[in-house]
């Protein structure tokens, strides 16, 4: 049987992890590369690398450390962050990536995602959306949530599905940060309408969030989240024990 | 020595780290000589069916990787590299593969429930046919260890050979092996411990 993922996110910045809270007041917290190999023993089944660089220097230093860490970590890594272009995901895949996200390159250029399909494989395709609710729709936003597109995010899930995209990470922002649980109800929407792994992300505070997630909705493939892991407020371990206690298929 | 068949097809990177983290340096390589000094020799593989068989074709690298398992070397075929082990592939037409373990690559989606997704794409149990004595490949770990798949076809008509499957609806083939012919569906290269331990597994043989 299939097995939920739990897929903690390292937001990389200077060659360092971090994570905001709320997308706002980024703090320090480790290293990539030890955290990865951290993770990796205590049972997570899966890593997103998030390239959070401006600079050309940071981008360089990103790849350095994304190769340092698939020379050391044997789970798949998923890159994203600064993916504007067919030779950016061809950047990253080659340094070890297995799985590449788009998110606003995607959004500035909607030809990116068949293009990388069609030359690495819908498997190897992720799409991230970063979303949250305006006038009573889901609205798709771009810059690290800074700025709304609006574009509707249930539509737009769909045609990237269509266009090629293996796998979706549905962010919600109204969730993000707030450790009040993953918003069920966005991931439902966007459930009902793909037929590829969903990957739910926003809003993890407490192990029982990720037990109520898998509960709810039996369709979402994986729980991802930053902080909560990277402060040790969830231990994956434990978290991976609960999901089993509650009959929730799980790589123990 | 080991060896990689480089045939231009998919990413080494990791599946070279996974090897060194073992203590095995391979070659990678699509040199025949290379392949013929190899004590073992892995075929790796991404991508559709008869993309790859024709550049395995195209290289000259289908008949060497025949002579040399026919030569009792160990091979391990990986993820498609597996499914070119096979008389053929069905994946946008019918495309002649190596014909090292009998049975054909086929679509995975009629063959499992509708709200079941494809790709097949995650973290499965192995599953060790009862009527037969676990393979060597699997010597370092247990029946039900996960392992990390990705793939929309798989080897059929090849119980004979199955080695481990995995549940997803029915049990669909994770692992085959013939006499010095090993395959798996997975990735050993990204299943943790588990699959490290199959490669070192492998590495003994």
């Amino acid at each position: 049987m299939i097995t939920k993922r739990i897929i903690p996110c390292l937001d990389v910045k200077d060659g360092r992890v971090v994570k905001g809270v709320n997308f706002q007041g980024l703090a320090d917290v480790s290293s990539p590369v030890e955290l990865a190999k951290y993770y990796s023993s205590c049972g997570a089944d899966e890593l997103v690398f998030y390239d959070i660089t401006a600079s050309a220097e940071g981008r360089a230093l990103f790849t350095d450390i994304l190769r340092e860490a698939a020379s050391s970590v044997f789970i798949p890594l998923t890159v994203g962050g600064g993916i504007r272009t067919v030779d950016d995901f061809d950047r990253v895949l080659k340094c070890g990536a297995d799985k590449v996200s788009v998110n606003s390159g995607a959004i500035r250029d909607p030809s990116l995602i068949p293009q990388a399909a069609k030359r690495y494989g819908d498997q190897c395709v992720v799409l991230s959306v970063d979303a949250k609710r305006v006038d009573g729709r889901f609205r798709v936003f771009a810059k690290g949530g800074r700025e709304d597109t609006g574009i509707d995010a249930i539509e737009w899930i769909r045609a990237g599905v269509k266009n090629g995209a293996g796998e979706i990470v549905l962010n919600s922002i109204d969730t993000d940060g707030v450790k009040g649980g993953f918003d069920l109800e966005m991931l439902q929407a966007v459930c009902d309408v793909v037929d590829v792994p969903v990957i739910a992300s926003g809003g993890a505070g407490c192990i029982q969030d990720f037990v109520d997630l898998f509960q709810a909705l039996p369709k979402v493939d994986a729980g991802l989240a930053a902080s909560i892991f990277h402060f040790g407020e969830v231990k994956i371990p434990a978290l991976k024990k609960a999901l089993a206690v509650e009959g929730i298929p799980t790589r123990l | 020595m080991l060896a990689i068949v480089d045939y231009g097809v998919g990413n080494l990177f990791s599946l070279t780290c996974s090897l060194r983290a073992i203590g095995v340096e391979a070659a990678v390589t699509g040199d025949e000589e290379v392949l013929a000094r190899a004590d073992r020799i892995i075929l790796p593989g991404v991508g559709a069916f008869g993309d790859a068989a024709q550049a395995l074709r195209r290289t000259g690298l289908d008949q060497v990787v025949r002579r040399e398992a026919a030569q009792r070397k160990p091979l391990l075929g990986i993820c498609l590299g597996m499914q070119l082990l096979f008389d053929y592939g069905a994946e946008y037409g019918r495309h002649d593969g190596l014909g090292l373990i009998p049975g054909s690559v086929q679509p995975i989606r009629p063959v499992i429930p509708a709200d079941y997704k494809v790709p097949h794409i995650g973290w499965n149990a192995l599953h060790f046919p009862k009527d037969r004595p676990v393979s060597p490949l699997f010597r370092h770990i247990r029946e039900g260890d996960c392992v990390y798949f990705v793939h929309s076809f798989y080897g059929t008509d090849c119980d004979e050979h199955t080695i481990a499957t995995a549940e997803y609806g029915p049990e669909l083939t994770a692992a085959v092996a013939r006499d010095n012919v090993y395959g798996v569906q997975f990735h050993p290269e990204k299943s943790g411990t588990v699959g490290l331990s199959i490669l070192k597994a492998f590495c003994e043989l």
